[in-house]
This record gives C-alpha cells, structure tokens and sequence, in this order.
C-alpha cells in the first residue's frame, strides 16, 4: 500500500497544475500551472525506474552479481526535462512580450482573440 | 546504394541540420543562406519520394539507429533497447502530404517574408517544424514520438508568435503553446504509464502485449486526450483559429500538416497500438461523434467570421472533423471489417492531402492581400479581383474545393467519406453534406466580398515565387480532382491498408517473427 505512494503524490501534482489551469487567469500563474504538471509527469516517470534492491547501471560500481536497473525511466525524465525548461521559456518569453503590449497579465483582459 | 538504407534517417536528420545551420549561413550572407535552404529542401523531399517509392513498391521500411537490427542487444542475452524508425504505407503517405506543403510553404516564404521581420528567424523554425512533422510520422517508439510532437509543439508556436511587434500573435501563440504542452504531457503520462506495465516503449512490441487491462484504458484515453487537443478537435479546438488567423501564410499552412500529423498520430495508437486489444466499437463512435461534432460547429463558427484568415481557419478545422470521420467510421466497423470501414478509412486518408492541398492554397492566397492591403478584414475589402487576377482564381479555386464541388479533390475524398458513412448511419452523412454547404456559402460569400465588387484601392499583384507556390497546390487540387482512381488506387489504398489490415505485417517488420 505504502508502495504507490509516490504515485498518488504525482498523481495530486499533476492535478493541481490542471486545477491552476482551470481557475486562474494571470498568465505567469498558468505557467506555473503547467510546470506543476510537468513536474508531476516527471516524477512519476522517475517512480517507475525504482526498482527494489537494484542498483544503479554504473558497470564499475557495481557489485558483481546485483541487478542493475535499467536506466530507461531517467533518460526520458532528463529528455522531459529539457523540453519542459523550452516550452517555460518560450511561454514566459510571450506572457513579457503580451504584458509590454497591453500593460496587464490578466488572461481575462487582455484577450480580444475570442472562444 | 550505401545511401538508400539510410533514406528515413536523412529524411529527418537532413531538416534538422538544416534548421540549426540556417542561422550560421544567414550571417555570411543572405543568398548563401537562400541555396541552402533551397538545397536542403530539395534533399529532403528527394528523400522522402525516395522513401515512398521504396515503401510503395517493397513494403515497410524498417531503420534501426545505432544497430543492424532492431533485436540486437547490446551484451549477449541483454534486453534489446533501440530507437526504431517504422515507415509503413500510412507513414510515407503522411511524409508526401508534409514534404508537398512544406516546399509550397518554402517557395512562398522567399518573397513573402521580409528581411527586417525575422525572414532568417521564420526559416530556421520553419525547417525545425518540418523536421518533427516528419520525425513524427516515421518513427516506431512511443517516447521519440512525444520528443517529435514536442519539437513541432515549440517550433510552430514559435512561428505563430514571433512577429512580437504585433500585440495579437504572442496571445495567439501563448493560448496555442498552453494547450500544446498540456496535450503533450498527456501523451507523456500515458507513455509513462505504458512503459510501467509493459516495460518497453517500442510501438510493436507494446502492441503485442496490450491486453485491456484498465491501466490500458486510461493510458488510451489520455492518448486520446492529448492527441485531440493537438489536432484542434471541437473540445479543445479555441487555439486553432486564433493560430491559424495570427501565423504568417507561409506558417499557416505548416500548422495544418502538424495538425494532420497529430492525427497521424491519433490513428496510429488507435489502429495499431491499440488495434489488438480494441474489439469494441465505442471508441470508434466516440471518435466518429467527435468529427462529425467538429465539422458542424466550426462550420457555423465560419458562418459569423468577418475576418478572411478566422474565416478560412474555421474551415481547416472543420475539415479535420472529416477526417476523423472517416477514421472513426473506419474504427467502429474494424472488428467485422466490412468493405465500407476500408472505403471511409480512404475517404479520411485522402481527405488529409486534399485538406492540405486545398487550405494551403487559401491561406497562401489570404497571405497575398493581407500582403496588398494590410488587413485581412472583410468588410475593408472588395474589388481586389480588378488586380490580383491570379490570386483570386486560385482562391475561388480553393474555395470550391473545400466544400466539396465536383470535378475538384475535395469532392472525390467526401464522396468516400459521404457514401461510407451512409452505411454506418445516414445521420453522419446528412451533418457532413450540411458542413460542406455551409462552408460553400461562407466562402462565396467571402470570395464575392473580397474580390468582386468595384476597385477600391489599386494593389500591386503577388511576386512571381508565390504564384508558383500557389500555382503548385492548385495543380494537385486539380490532378487530385480530375483523376482520383489513379491516386486512390497507387497511393491512398497501400495507406488505408496500413492502418486498416497492416497491423500484423507492421508487428512482424519489427518483432522479426
């Protein structure tokens, strides 16, 4: 029971950012709304590399004999990462853009774009 | 022929070095970077063509990256971990529509784009968007095709915003890149769930052991989720009028090629990650519900537009619901696989390429008198036909065969669509045939608004390069119109296949069973 923990903790991350996005409407909050999914997303996938009694692929560390896990789970969460860190930029880099245009970063607004 | 194995990796390495080398090239000198740009593109549609010849002629095409096989482990009775590219029929379908929208896309940009508004800029995410649509559509491994919507999911949002001395582009781009990451992280989470319960990310090997168990369920449906958002479906379909009305022509119809490989993407889980473990037709349903929803209310959302680039996004997105008709009509019937299922997969495939065909000649056409008169306003436009002759026949053009009007292409893949569908319920056809009149009406409307009436301001007619560009869709809308048997037959069939029966030969192309 104790062991899917961590996936409820993801699971509760990843709904709060959906909450964020439900009800704020400040650009810069949106943002953090979805970091706060992607981070639950990240952790989860980092959750699912733990392997009970593995050990870490490293071959001249390890003992011989020890199951080393496959370290698939981290490479992507390293690969998510990154892009995660794009797709921030690229969001904070319109909210300042949208803010010099219009003063405010109240989605609700600043949005002449309909729908 | 050292070359020829290599084709699917070229076909998206090439792009992408384009990409990241463009800017380097533009600071030497602005020609240099030109025949690059022109060189890089003609390397990767050769490569592409090449790919589809070969996939057409021989079947799938398998590349494995970094091994001779996708088997082969890296100790002796290791676990095998490669990154496969899969290009079955579907695939290098997909990659012709991308490379045919993305040279029209080029050969427009060259005159269109000027220098002091970030022409080098456009470019490069221009080829980084090329380079994911194609990564997209040719790769066999669940976590490479969330790296690729990623890449397209930047890039295009990007292209939507970086005219930032605008103020409409960045809130466009901003509501587009916040429904793009929250769809990818949908895709994400439903990959990550995959890999726990079956350890791998290969789309083969995943396929074969997906049973339905309820883990499976939720992953589907945050596929599902995810996808859809990204394809600009009518629940989450707000970003894409605004991104499609905002980008520049040149990105404009770049956008609706990524929206068709989202979908690409869509049909893919449903028919060949899932297409084991799914024998019941809801899903189908859910999907068919969802085109036709999306057909209908973008239709009348086109109704009201006064803008001719709303307008016309309107109509890219209810041509989308189209295609997700024939592929839900498809899907629904799959389990019994009567003929009609394979006839409206076809109807939705062709649809794909006559829907980038013919919107891509409209909004290019929109890119020229926005280009003219500064605005895109209909009701600040009229008389534009007395000097932009050529524009306005390729826009009535476009406009006819987006609603459906025989001889055009747009007819021959809604009349698959049409007569299937009919079979599964007449409903689906009488809400589909009312779409296509609506946007009939909408776009005479507009057509009569904008370049008929008396000359209102004296304009300067579009550049050669982007007549050519324009003049390229046309020809397809035409050839696509006048004989579609012959493509149906030598292009749209090994691609419904693919997806329709294709399953188990793609499973076998890459499990080697």
């Amino acid at each position: 029971m104790i062991g899917n923990f961590p996936f409820a903790v993801c699971m509760i991350l990843i709904a709060l950012g959906l909450w964020t996005l439900l009800t704020r409407r400040n650009l810069i909050k949106l943002a953090i709304g979805i970091t706060l999914i992607e981070s639950g997303v990240n952790l989860f996938l980092v959750t699912l590399g733990y392997v009970r009694g593995g050990v870490a692929p490293i071959y001249t560390y390890a003992p011989p004999g020890a199951r080393m896990v496959l370290p698939t789970p981290q490479a992507l969460t390293l690969t998510s990462i990154v892009i995660g860190l794009a797709t921030t930029a690229l969001m904070l880099a319109f909210a300042v853009v949208i803010y010099r245009h219009r003063g405010t970063l109240d989605a609700g607004k600043i949005r002449e774009l309909r729908g | 022929m050292t070359i020829g194995i290599h084709v699917p990796i070229l076909a998206i390495a090439v792009p992408l070095l384009g990409a990241f080398a463009l800017p380097i090239f533009a600071k030497v000198h602005r020609n240099l970077r030109d025949l690059w740009a022109i060189l890089v593109a003609a390397f990767t549609c050769a490569m592409v063509v090449a790919l589809a010849v070969q996939v057409f002629t021989s079947g799938i095409q398998l590349y494995t990256l970094g091994a001779a096989s996708p088997t082969a482990t890296v100790v002796q009775g290791g676990f095998p971990i490669r990154i496969v590219l899969v290009v079955d029929g579907m695939s290098a379908f997909m990659g012709l529509i991308t490379a045919l929208v993305g040279l029209a896309s080029l050969m427009y940009a060259f005159q269109f784009l000027k220098e002091e508004q970030g022409k080098t800029l456009a470019m490069t995410l221009f080829f980084l968007l090329w380079a994911g649509m194609l990564g997209m559509e040719s790769t066999g491994d669940m976590f490479n095709f969330f790296v690729f919507l990623e890449v397209t999911s930047i890039a295009a949002c990007a292209l939507v915003g970086y005219r930032t001395w605008e103020s409409r582009p960045p809130e466009a781009a901003f509501k587009t890149m916040a429904m793009y990451t929250v769809g990818g992280l949908l895709v994400l989470l439903a990959v990550g769930i995959l890999y726990g319960e079956y350890g791998a990310l290969n789309i083969a090997y995943l396929s074969s052991q997906i049973s339905g168990t309820p883990l499976d369920k939720v992953a589907l449906g945050l596929l599902l989720g995810g996808l859809l958002m990204k394809a600009g479906t009518v629940p989450a379909h707000m970003w894409a009028p605004d991104a499609y009305g905002e980008a520049p022509a040149q990105a404009a119809i770049v956008l609706v090629a990524n929206t068709q490989a989202s979908l690409y993407g869509l049909f893919r889980v449903l028919f060949t990650l899932y297409g084991g473990a799914l024998s019941t037709p809801a899903v189908g349903w859910l999907v068919t519900a969802l085109g036709t929803l999306t057909l209908l209310v973008a239709a009348l959302m086109a109704v009201i537009q006064t803008d001719l680039g709303g307008l016309i996004a309107y109509g890219a997105v209810s041509q989308i619901g189209y295609m997700l008709l024939g592929g839900g009509v498809g899907l629904t019937v799959i389990s019994s696989r009567p003929d009609f299922g394979l006839v409206a997969m076809k109807g939705g495939i062709f649809h794909m390429m006559n829907d980038a065909a013919t919107v891509g000649l409209l909004f290019l056409a929109a890119g020229v008198v926005k280009r003219a008169c500064g605005t895109k306003d209909l009701r600040a436009l009229g008389g534009l036909g007395h000097d932009l002759k050529w524009t306005s026949g390729f826009f009535f053009l476009g406009a006819l065969a987006l609603a459906g009007i025989p001889p055009l292409n747009g007819f021959a893949s809604k009349f698959l669509i049409y007569e299937s569908s009919f079979r599964l319920s007449p409903i689906l056809t009488a809400i589909a045939v009312l779409g296509s009149i609506l946007l009939l009406a909408v776009f005479v409307r507009a057509f009569q608004g904008a370049f008929l009436g008396p000359r209102l301001r004296t304009v300067q007619p579009a550049p050669l390069g982007m007549l050519i560009a324009m003049g390229v869709l046309a020809a397809i809308i035409l050839a696509f119109g006048l004989v579609p048997d012959f493509f149906v037959r030598h292009m749209v069939t090994p691609a419904a296949e693919a997806l329709w029966r294709g399953r188990d030969l793609y499973l076998a192309a890459v499990l080697g069973d």
